[in-house]
């Protein structure tokens, strides 16, 4: 690791630790209004001001990182999940499972992702409470973001699949679930996580990019994505120079997964 | 004078090999491309038959309508037929053309699309050319220069653009003014630049590059001769995927910017819950990225089988 690396590392740890303390640190619940002072700037009171209904800003931030750097990790794991099963059974079963599965994966990564997510959100209803739109939102990107991640993994099972080793292994008499358990997977493992982290950062920006448009989470629940869609309003902004630090946590946190973690062509 | 004539004839075989086995590529992809359009058609067929509120109209919710009038309306609209005749009946329209009508808009879908696509298509276009030139010349120049400051500002300046959320930088567009294919092309670098860069790259470290600059041949001819027919067909592939990348990221741009484009149909679409137009704007423009991409890929092997 270099010394940047761990710089990176350190920062996401560090935000990591301050989600879990979110509890502890907010200075008033997200959602509540201190109607008196809409639009308010930095106080003791209110560290980071209020927002037009008067709602603690630092407590929406706080509160919002919690919901972001949550739900990008859960949906990528949903992701990695689907796309380690349908990877390892392309590539070791082979034959027309894998065309299919490789045909299935064509077309969806020729396909602009953002696209598909607007058909699977404009089947679902949109006034939902909020904490369901978190949800909805976490499975959409999870059950559409495992393409890249399958041809990856395939093409690693393949290679085990014709591999030497697993021909020895096979002609000793060993069952395929012990080959998959003893063999298979370990020599995969490395690839599920890197292709996990992997797709931490595009879930963080892909959360970002539908909140803003309002197809993502739900007011009044806040994430990054949620509190920058006050940037339309760029008088207000320039008034507020603090409001830009969702903006800049994320800008923080894509620049240090993308430092610490290994390049798709690495994972490769 | 035979042994000659030999590798003349030997060669005309090789180079007949090469162009019927393109043939018979270009042949498969077309095929391929039309297999994925039907079962496209009967996904998006699917979609718009079980879609929540399909067939309800506004009538159907008027009490002065009586129960008489609605079943006539039903039976017009053709809501009892079966599946296999729905399918039947979506496939024969799509393949005249028609592609329906959009709920939210009550106009037709192949209207919209008549209207919305060269808006896009304009966008992209220009806001592809912007962004692959800039990103071919800072990873020429990159390579040329080869220096350690050069390297880590780009590299920096590249992360920082990719961690930007395509609305934030459509935001940003609305507010220095600036037109839609510029924030397209702000977009649309950062992915370009660093596939580029890696190529040219790994090009300019192959043997022959690495002798073609012992003997002194200039930085223009080793890019042009040397190292630009290496990096073509891989080139020629991003072509193809950067017009994906780029018609996802019109989305939030064209609607966060205010224009008339397909990204914002789409946007609003999905916000009216109008299922048959997101569903057929989906379609189409994955037909036209499957298209872009068999084409780029086909090009590419081309290229490769021209030049090896």
């Amino acid at each position: 690791m270099t010394p940047l690396q761990k710089v990176a590392a350190s920062i996401l740890c560090a935000l990591f630790a301050l989600i879990v303390l979110t509890t502890f640190l907010l200075p008033a619940h997200y959602a509540r209004q201190f109607r008196d002072i809409p639009n308010a700037g930095p106080s003791s009171a209110h560290p980071l001001g209020t927002d037009a209904l008067g709602r603690d800003f630092l407590a929406r931030l706080l509160y919002g990182t919690r919901v972001s750097l949550l739900l990008a990790p859960a949906a990528a794991l949903l992701a990695t999940l689907v796309a380690a099963v349908l990877g390892s059974a392309a590539g070791l079963l082979g034959g027309w499972f894998e065309r299919i599965v490789l045909a299935a994966t064509d077309l969806s990564l020729a396909l602009p992702w953002l696209f598909l997510l607007l058909v699977v959100r404009a089947m679902l209803p949109l006034d939902v409470p909020p904490l369901v739109s978190v949800v909805i939102a976490f499975l959409m990107m999870g059950l559409l973001g495992w393409q890249a991640s399958v041809r990856v993994i395939c093409a690693a099972a393949r290679g085990i699949r014709d591999s030497d080793f697993l021909l020895l292994a096979r002609s000793s008499g060993c069952k395929p679930a012990r080959l998959l358990v003893r063999h298979v997977a370990p020599n995969l493992r490395p690839l599920f996580y890197a292709q996990f982290f992997i797709s931490i950062p595009l879930f963080i920006l892909t959360e970002a990019n539908l909140s803003i448009l309002g197809l993502g989470v739900m007011e009044p629940m806040p994430s990054w994505g949620n509190l920058m869609r006050g940037f339309e309003d760029f008088s207000t902004l320039s008034a507020n120079p603090w409001r830009l630090t969702p903006l800049i946590l994320l800008v923080i946190v894509v620049m240090c997964f993308q430092l610490v973690l290994p390049s798709q062509e690495v994972a490769q | 004078m035979q042994a000659r004539q030999r590798t003349w004839r030997e060669r005309k075989v090789i180079e007949k090999k090469k162009s019927t086995n393109l043939f018979r590529l270009g042949l498969r992809r077309l095929l391929f491309l039309l297999c994925l359009g039907l079962c496209g058609a009967l996904a998006s067929a699917t979609l718009v038959r079980f879609a929540p509120g399909y067939g309800v109209t506004e009538r159907e919710v008027d009490p002065r309508w009586s129960a008489n009038s609605i079943e006539a309306l039903r039976q017009k609209h053709a809501l009892h037929q079966g599946l296999p005749s729905f399918y039947f009946h979506y496939l024969s329209a799509l393949a005249h053309g028609d592609l329906g009508e959009s709920d939210s808009l009550k106009r037709p879908v192949r209207e919209l699309l008549r209207q919305r696509f060269p808006v896009t298509g304009n966008s992209v276009i220009r806001g592809l050319g912007v962004a692959w030139l800039a990103a071919a010349l800072l990873a020429s120049l990159g390579l040329v220069i080869r220096g350690w400051f050069f390297e880590a500002s780009a590299t920096a300046f590249n992360s920082f653009l990719l961690s930007l959320p395509s609305a934030v930088v459509a935001m940003l567009a609305v507010h220095l003014r600036a037109p839609v294919f510029f924030a397209i092309a702000i977009v649309v670098f950062p992915r370009l630049y660093s596939y580029i860069r890696n190529l040219l790259v790994r090009a300019y470290d192959q043997p022959h590059v690495l002798a073609a600059r012992a003997r002194g041949l200039g930085n223009s001819a080793i890019l042009f001769r040397h190292v630009l027919p290496l990096a073509a067909p891989p080139l020629l592939a991003l072509l193809g995927v950067s017009f994906a990348i780029s018609f996802g990221a019109a989305i939030p741009i064209e609607a966060l910017c205010d224009s008339p484009g397909l990204g914002q149909l789409a946007w609003h679409a999905a916000l009216s819950r109008d299922l048959p137009l997101i569903v057929n704007v989906t379609l189409i423009v994955a037909l036209v990225m499957l298209a872009a991409n068999s084409l780029a890929d086909f090009a590419g092997r081309t290229f490769a089988g021209s030049t090896s």
